[in-house]
């Protein structure tokens, strides 16, 4: 290269000539560590999504492969906003045990607030978790485990035993606390978290009977 | 040459601070700096693609004319983001989370290209890389004292979240100064990283004037009293 200087070749050609090196360079860096990374990557998602699957679906409720036992689905009215809920099924020896929803509330104060709520067979929450958020912090980020323990008022709500009047926080009448300076952020996440109850209601036999989209996936992948 | 090196590592540093003193990057600078752990993150990160991209540019120099060294320089460093973005999505899941726009949008930290610009691209390989290490090491320092100073007043700890960096063995090393439920929502806000770095930058022009009062106050003692003031 150093003796470029002394060729007579065009310099346009020479200019494209270098920037070529250096994008066929970059591209077969990129390339390798992409695929140096990618096993690890993968594993570091799967072990994230285990782990948040266990935190709303308890481990000792189903024996089969729940992260990659899921369905994609579509519903107006229970998840707006042109979304496409993941719905992971639990099954113990086969048997369907529970499932857990990733889906996102689309009314909260900062917009998008991600949850993944676990519904046993028998229409009980088994946990809620906020995956993701942008409410205000120390009002609206109440809603975090690691925040407050307000989360785990879902616990054991069902829509036999909290009437659709009270699937809200208490300045509406409902049964759920709010936080001081913040209404709104609540509010969102416990409609959210019924109208993923009532889809469920409506729902649970197709919700378990449909194929895994797992393999579906995996193939779009490669 | 020894001298060459020391005026680097003082200038990236601390007499030319992108974070303090050339004031390039805030973007990420104000945006994840509300703890001590985030701004370490950013830091490291930065620091790394600072010391690729600038040995990089410095190596492409002999088969870059003028003309095109702008794209050639875009590409190097969208490169080397790419990587480390890579890297930190495999080793550093959780902490890649929390940062999550920001690792990527550093490919638009003017701070780097500013570097490859006006350092890398007149030097030779090696004091360019010294260069990279010298300013990222410098950023990331006025990134730590933005995170240390907001985390303070904010949420009253120090490394918060350390686990996140550093893996589960890090889970304790939480420092908490200020009393439980200690909260100052300004500080965690944008408004506070502004509020900070200007307190920041001030802080360092003092210091700065200072030195130089003593400083010239030192030549003056030196000098005999013949000069009329």
């Amino acid at each position: 290269m150093t003796d470029a200087s002394n060729n007579p070749r065009h310099p346009v050609a020479r200019n494209a000539i270098a920037l070529g090196v250096i994008a066929l360079l970059g591209t077969a860096l990129l390339a390798w560590v992409n695929s140096a990374t990618k096993p690890r990557i993968a594993e570091q998602e799967r072990r994230q999504l285990l782990d948040q699957l266990e935190q709303v679906v308890p481990a000792d409720r189903f024996n089969n492969a729940m992260h990659e036992d899921f369905i994609l689905v579509s519903d107006t009215l229970a998840f707006p906003g042109g979304q496409q809920a993941q719905v992971f099924r639990a099954r113990q020896q086969g048997v369907p045990a529970a499932v857990a929803m990733k889906f996102y509330a689309i009314d909260g104060y900062n917009g998008r607030i991600d949850l993944i709520v676990g519904i046993l067979a028998d229409g009980q929450v088994s946990g809620v978790r906020v995956l993701q958020h942008r409410e205000t912090p120390g009002l609206g980020d109440g809603i975090e485990l690691r925040r407050s323990d307000w989360i785990l008022s879902f616990n054991g709500r069902s829509l036999d035993n909290t009437a659709a009047e009270d699937w809200t926080v208490q300045r509406d009448g409902g049964d759920f606390d709010q936080f001081t300076g913040a209404t709104i952020t609540p509010r969102a996440v416990v409609r959210a978290v019924h109208r993923a109850l009532e889809y469920f209601e409506e729902n649970q036999e197709a919700l378990f009977s449909r194929p895994s989209e797992f393999a579906a996936s995996e193939e779009a992948e490669r | 040459m020894s001298a060459n090196y020391r005026d680097i590592m003082a200038d990236g540093i601390w007499r030319q601070n992108t974070g303090l003193v050339v004031l390039l990057g805030l973007c990420p600078l104000l945006a994840v700096s509300n703890t001590v752990i985030n701004a370490l993150g950013l830091g490291l990160a930065t620091l790394l693609v600072l010391v690729v991209t600038n040995t990089a540019v410095s190596l492409s120099r002999p088969m870059l004319r003028p003309e095109v060294r702008i794209p050639a320089y875009v590409l190097i460093i969208a490169s080397a983001v790419t990587v480390v973005e890579l890297l930190m999505r495999a080793w550093t899941h959780d902490l890649y989370q929390t940062l999550g726009i920001f690792i990527p949008l550093i490919v638009t930290n003017c701070a780097i290209i500013g570097r490859a610009e006006a350092f890398a691209a007149r030097n030779r390989p090696l004091p360019a890389l010294a260069d990279g290490f010298a300013v990222g090491l410098g950023f990331t320092i006025a990134l730590l004292a933005l995170g240390a100073v907001r985390e303070l007043a904010g949420y009253g700890t120090l490394l918060r979240d350390a686990e996140l960096l550093f893996g589960p063995v890090a889970a304790g090393w939480q420092i908490t100064v200020a009393p439980v439920d200690w909260e100052f929502l300004l500080a965690i806000l944008p408004p506070g990283a502004f509020i900070a770095l200007g307190c920041l930058v001030a802080a360092r022009n003092w210091f700065d004037a200072r030195r130089q009062a003593a400083a010239d106050q030192a030549k003056l003692d030196m000098q005999p009293a013949t000069e009329p003031s």
